[in-house]
């Protein structure tokens, strides 16, 4: 089962490393975002800088929406859904190896999109243990969620312009709990992190468990 | 608007659109069940 | 005008029954009389005053999309597991309906707020959950609407149907810490505790009221699911038979 979670998890960031789609298409685009949020707040009047974790985690929603989109695009050609269908992956380890890629994918982007913001909005990174521990779960929470999501797109044609409006009212608790747990960490608000760390734990636990429930009848179902 | 305005807005719309979509449905209903033969409906 | 209408059929096709044509009158009284309770014969309320009767409304609105919202989930897990039309298209009726109802809800949240803030719209807990699960259903909806195999739709909106429901209490308790240093008067939790009498009675007639409603209106709303799906069989029938004949006659 491990192996088989790592297998996929490895062909999808294989993938990802030759066609570059993310390095070259949602990280480009990410960072535009952080600049027309820029244009659209004033920057004199200390805007950007109390709202930079909010601003942060949206980019970082609209990312994985075209994350998800890519992650179940490569597999919609030539019936590639299908040879894994019939490869014997149980469907559960096909689902935890795409959750496993982008997760590694978003955080990368995370990670670029952090020193960004440090550097065009101001903000001085801290509270590491907290942040770490929100960026964690918050990405591993929205992978759980999109990979769901990105293969009913796949089964229903059509479905790629429905993906953000299916995607993003269930991710409404992540960016509430990770902007508020990345607030206290830059110390932009007081009060305990754990409570919202712990959120967005529970998350992660129930949309894993259901992802690797539901995704068995979605691909299997033709 | 006073408030007893606001009020009869809040229950008024509330039962107009609840009609306007009861009269919908059946309005969709009835030609659908033209098109359908009778056993399919088995609720007649 | 010259045009005669056709004769009325001898029976004319509709989606009623004994049993819905009973839930419809019964509907329609339980609408009367919790008007006048709601509207005449209650007092305003000690706190709320007068904007209380738009409660008698906006509660029962609430309450009857998320039964309509659980219903859904059931009706979900058991396709996945039965595989019926059935249960499929139960699923699907009564989303539409909760959608309907939420839909109400906001409307007459934002008239009471208009009362009670002096604005449409604040950043209040429970309209603010609303609104989020609204647009979580509108998907749901949007989904159901992609042409698709029927079994292609019918699974992957019984996965939406699942998901959806779990995220409500996620949600809830997320909007509520989001919101939870701006402590307002809500719509909710002021009025409970201490209601008595013919309010307490109205609040509870609202309540039946608006589950009779919505059980007429999903046994209808079911009906026509099941109609559209047989009409659109023929349909398809009819053009394969079409279709049949016509190479028929081109074969030499």
């Amino acid at each position: 089962m491990v192996r088989d979670v790592v297998l996929i998890a490895a062909k999808d960031l294989r993938l990802e490393w030759r066609s570059r789609v993310g390095a070259g298409q949602v990280l480009p685009f990410a960072l535009l975002c952080v600049l027309l949020f820029a244009f659209a707040l004033d920057v004199d009047r200390g805007v950007l800088q109390q709202a930079t974790a909010g601003l942060f985690w949206v980019v970082v929603l609209f990312a994985a929406v075209l994350v998800v989109q890519r992650s179940f695009s490569v597999e919609a050609s030539d019936g590639v859904i299908d040879a894994l269908r019939l490869s014997g992956l149980s469907p559960a380890a096909v689902y935890l190896g795409k959750v496993a890629a982008i997760t590694v994918e978003l955080l990368a982007l995370e990670a670029v999109l952090w020193l960004a913001v440090a550097v065009l909005y101001d903000t001085t990174l801290g509270g590491w243990g907290l942040l770490v521990g929100t960026v964690l779960l918050a990405t591993v929470g929205t992978a759980a969620a999109g990979a769901t999501y990105g293969v009913v797109g796949l089964r229903l044609r059509g479905a790629e312009t429905l993906l953000p409006l299916l995607l993003l009212p269930l991710l409404a608790p992540v960016l509430i709990g990770a902007t508020a747990a990345s607030d206290i960490a830059l110390g932009r608000s007081a009060g305990p992190g754990w409570p919202w760390a712990a959120l967005l734990g529970m998350f992660c636990v129930v949309y894993l468990l259901l992802g690797s429930v539901l995704f068995r009848p979605l691909m299997e179902d033709s | 608007m006073s408030t007893t305005g606001y009020i009869a807005a809040a229950w008024f719309g509330t039962f107009a659109a609840v009609a306007a979509y009861a009269a919908w449905i059946i309005r969709r209903s009835r030609r659908a069940a033209a098109l359908v033969p009778e056993e399919d409906q088995r609720w007649m | 005008m010259s045009v005669i209408a056709p004769p009325p059929p001898t029976i004319r096709p509709t989606t009623s029954s004994r049993a819905t044509r009973v839930l419809g009158v019964l509907s329609i009284v339980g609408i009367v009389a919790l008007a006048v309770f709601g509207l005449f014969i209650t007092p305003p309320d000690a706190e709320l005053g007068e904007t209380i009767r738009i409660l008698y409304m906006h509660v029962p609105t609430v309450s009857a999309a998320y039964v309509a919202f659980v219903v859904t989930a059931v009706a979900s897990v058991a396709y996945l597991w039965k595989r019926t039309e059935f249960w499929d298209l139960l699923a699907a009726s009564s989303a539409e309906i909760g959608v309907l109802f939420f839909a109400l809800t906001i409307f007459n949240g934002m008239l009471w707020g208009k009362i009670t803030w002096g604005v449409f719209w604040r950043w209040e807990p429970r309209l603010t959950t609303t609104t989020v699960l609204f647009l979580t259903y509108l998907g749901y909806l949007a989904v159901r609407r992609i042409p698709a195999t029927v079994s292609t739709r019918a699974t992957v909106s019984a996965v939406i149907g699942i998901l959806a429901v779990v995220n409500i209490p996620i949600t809830h308790k997320a909007v509520d810490w989001w919101r939870g240093l701006h402590q307002e008067k809500t719509i909710f939790g002021t009025v409970d505790p201490e209601m008595q009498g013919t309010q307490l009675f109205t609040a509870y007639l609202g309540l039946t009221v608006f589950l009779l409603l919505f059980l007429w209106l999903l046994i209808h709303r079911f009906r026509l699911a099941w109609l559209s799906e047989r009409a659109e069989e023929r349909v398809l029938d009819r053009a394969i038979a079409d279709r049949r004949a016509e190479s028929v006659e081109e074969a030499p």
